[in-house]
């Protein structure tokens, strides 16, 4: 008569927690050599190709002087900086007169032509406009323009007429807002009307010199009492994109617009004296020179041709491209996740998590915390190392290094990491989807990497196919790694190879953990319901 | 008694080994779903992604720069990766369940076994890359012709007849296969499925990558010189040939190297190691 005692475990029940759960699964990835290898293999990747990347950079421009003619190097000179911080093209003939406290200007512009030069290069002496084409550039622009000061950078507001995108008002660079469609001609002409009240620019257009319709107002922070005021022209140079074998490439030349303006009108307090001309140029610039911009005025008509443009410069390529080490970084992040999972149905081991935990979606939860936890961290460190070394190189090689603010580092550099740690999520799910380790890195890589290889190396895919490969797959999370905004007013190649995406940052980002947050749902439930 | 048996029988074991890791490597090959199934998987996305990159071209006037073959076969940018997990398993499958310990008890001479599964995987690629790369060119010359691509704008239809179209096809078939032959040699040398082909697809997708982000224009170059997919599939290239830094078979021959160091360090890495 031998009583069995039924065997009670002497652990108290509160350890089995989720805790504990997050504790195992830590504890398998910290004791598997191979995995921890290859994350700090990972970063260091990251590192090591933005540091290549980097040195390999090298902008000098060479200057002869009479006294020296061996050339002389310098570092690459910046461009100018608007009143946000970031970088501009100033460069435009202004025709211009002070403005003292408030008061406006009113033109009507009666014609907006242009000439431009299709294959690059200019003669050498002799006529320059000889054998330039006509036509003016879709963002040609001529109007008029109420500036801080004629120092390149400074704040402004002006009205505009386009070569084909209406009448637009435009203030310190970045800001566009639209008019009155269509083109200039002297049988429909635009009048345009700038006025300053304090702070605010206020931008009218009218038809016909009666009603007026306010396009825009700006707000132009400390405005000097006595602002500069009167007409511009400037047009960006003629560019055409290729797609050939060897990629996208440019090709073009420097334009001129011309724009006539008449029934100029003075409100407010203006001096007596004549119009000056001047010409706003950078010291380097796509611009037509000097000789060829200008103004002519009589009989209350004004001609005023210019070239060069008044916009935001393209300031990509730099700093955050150095990060394009990310898919080296990624890949190696990808196989250790399918490895966290295929290699517990390799050796069985998954039997016994499960056993241990038989509430199976907290499982795969814990192996997805765990490892975006890792792949993070990892990923954060190379970023935030890769980042300052790469600027020191890039401003050692003479490189401008463009002005990035600290919120947009900052999301490069935790959107990088942020980047591996859900590539590393989609990995588990796919790894618990299929079971099988080659199949699902591959699945993954071909889901996040090949789409953005497919639209980086141009020549593949034509330009719409490449913009809708990166919109729509995994791929589109790279999108939190651009750094510099693209606009709409400045034509320029936006691919994904010059570091510019179809979506927003976030919006990309958003995409890709779409696709993990559906993934992962995928697995929990494979998980659930198949047996291991 | 027994002794003599085995002495008469030692000859004609010996002649039969080969064949026999041969057959039995197909016996595996085939008798598993999986390489099958991706297989046709392969035949089935490289066209699809060639007919979805021939219907998004567009030629509008004379003088485009497109070239139609290399469009209709993109979809070898995809097709390659199935082919390499085809591969990769050939040979990580073993390790994963320790049948290699099995395998290598059979054909106790290690490198007979490799290329009996490099001999396997190189036929059924062959047979594989050859529909696939078929069917690219069949929904290319279907779809190009209403986009654009017609004589009006300099453009023949695609045709196995013209040399340049044919190299471009047998060359596609033949990079298939050697990059069947690069993922064995990797697997081989790794000795795991995740691995291997996280290095196959990184040494595959990254150089490209790299070289497009590499601002210094003459390392960009010698790195595509030296990418096994980028030099590979200069192949495909029908027009502009001048402007490739290597000739269309030279690039193919890069990747051919690719392959044989991998086979090599693979062999070496299969004969020194316990398995």
């Amino acid at each position: 008569m031998s009583v069995i005692t039924p065997y009670r475990t002497e652990l108290s029940s509160s350890r089995d927690g989720f805790a504990q759960l997050l504790r195992a699964e830590w504890t398998k990835f910290r004791t598997v050599r191979g995995w921890v290898i290859g994350t700090v293999v990972g970063a260091l990747i990251i590192v090591g190709l933005g540091v290549l990347t980097a040195s390999k950079s090298m902008c000098s421009i060479a200057t002869v002087t009479r006294q020296n003619p061996n050339p002389v190097f310098h570092a690459c000179p910046a461009p100018a900086t608007g009143p946000g911080g970031e970088w501009v093209t100033d460069s435009f003939y202004f025709v211009r007169q002070p403005l003292a406290g408030n008061g406006g200007l009113t033109v009507r512009i009666t014609s907006l032509t242009g000439l431009y030069s299709t294959h690059g290069g200019l003669p050498s002496g002799g006529n320059l406009l000889a054998g330039m084409t006509r036509g003016v550039q879709p963002w040609s622009k001529a109007g008029i323009i109420i500036k801080a000061s004629t120092r390149r950078g400074s704040a402004y507001a002006a009205m505009m007429v386009t070569g084909s995108h209406g009448v637009r008002m435009q203030w310190n660079f970045t800001h566009d807002v639209a008019g009155t469609a269509g083109k200039v001609s002297a049988a429909s002409p635009r009048w345009l009307r700038l006025t300053r009240s304090g702070d605010v620019i206020s931008g009218y257009d009218s038809a016909d010199g009666r009603h007026w319709t306010l396009v825009g107002r700006a707000v132009l922070a400390g405005l000097p009492a006595t602002a500069q005021a009167g007409l511009f022209a400037a047009t960006p140079g003629y560019t055409v994109n290729s797609t050939s074998l060897g990629g996208t490439s440019s090709v073009g030349g420097p334009a001129l617009a011309t724009a006539t303006f008449d029934r100029v009108s003075r409100q407010g307090t203006w001096p007596a004296g004549r119009w000056t001309g001047q010409d706003i140029q950078a010291p380097v610039d796509s611009a037509l020179p000097r000789s060829v911009q200008g103004f002519t005025q009589g009989r209350g008509r004004f001609t005023v041709s210019g070239s060069g443009d008044i916009a935001p410069a393209d300031s990509a390529s730099q700093v955050e491209h150095t990060l394009g080490g990310a898919f080296a970084g990624l890949i190696a992040m990808v196989v250790i996740g399918v490895m966290f999972v295929t290699a517990e149905y390799r050796r069985g081991l998954i039997r016994t998590t499960l056993t241990a935990s038989p509430r199976r979606g907290r499982v795969l939860a814990a192996k997805a915390i765990v490892l975006a936890a890792v792949t993070f961290v990892a990923g954060l460190v190379a970023a935030a190392i890769t980042i300052p070394i790469s600027e020191h190189l890039l401003r050692a090689n003479g490189n401008p290094i463009s002005p990035l603010s600290a919120a947009t580092l900052l999301r490069v550099t935790a959107g990088t990491a942020a980047l591996l740690a859900v590539g590393a999520v989609l990995a588990v799910a796919v790894g618990t989807l299929l079971r099988r380790s080659a199949a699902a890195v591959t699945a993954v890589i071909a889901g996040v990497v090949l789409p953005y290889l497919l639209a980086v190396i141009s020549g593949v895919l034509p330009a719409g196919a490449e913009e809708w490969l990166v919109r729509v797959t995994p791929a589109a999370g790279f999108a939190v790694q651009q750094g510099a905004p693209a606009y709409h007013q400045v034509v320029a190649t936006y691919t994904p190879g010059t570091g510019y995406f179809p979506l927003a940052p976030w919006a990309g980002f958003a995409v890709l953990c779409a696709w993990a947050a559906v993934l992962v749902t995928l697995a929990a439930f494979r998980l659930r319901r198949s047996d291991a | 008694m027994s002794a003599v048996l085995a002495s008469q029988d030692r000859p004609q074991a010996r002649w039969a080994g080969s064949r026999d890791a041969l057959h039995s490597e197909w016996t595996k090959l085939r008798t598993i779903t999986g390489p099958g199934l991706a297989l046709i998987a392969a035949i089935a996305l490289t066209a699809a992604l060639g007919a979805i990159a021939a219907n998004a071209a567009g030629c509008q006037a004379r003088g485009c720069q497109i070239d139609p073959a290399k469009v209709s076969l993109t979809g070898i940018y995809l097709g390659q990766a199935i082919v390499a997990i085809v591969a990769v398993t050939v040979v990580g499958g073993e390790y994963s369940t320790g049948m290699i310990r099995l395998t290598l008890t059979a054909v106790p001479r290690r490198w007979q076994v490799l290329a009996a599964k490099a001999a396997v995987v190189s036929a059924a690629t062959l047979a594989a890359g050859a529909v696939a790369v078929l069917g690219s060119l069949l929904a290319g010359r279907l779809l190009l012709y209403g986009h654009g691509f017609t004589p009006a704008h300099g453009y023949e239809p695609l045709s196995l007849g013209t040399a340049a179209v044919l190299r471009a096809a047998a060359g596609s078939v033949l990079y298939l296969v050697l990059i069947a032959l690069l993922a064995l040699g990797v697997t081989t040398a790794v000795r795991d499925s995740a691995v291997g082909t996280g290095l196959v697809l990184g040494l595959l997708y990254l150089f490209p990558i790299v070289s497009a982000v590499v601002p210094d224009r003459t390392l960009a170059r010698h790195l595509e010189q030296a990418a096994p997919m980028t030099a590979g599939l200069w192949i495909q290239a029908t027009r502009g040939l001048r402007s490739l830094p290597l000739t269309p078979w030279q690039g193919l021959g890069v990747l051919a190297l690719w392959a044989l160091g991998a086979m090599i360090i693979g062999a070496a890495v299969l004969r020194l190691r316990d398995a």
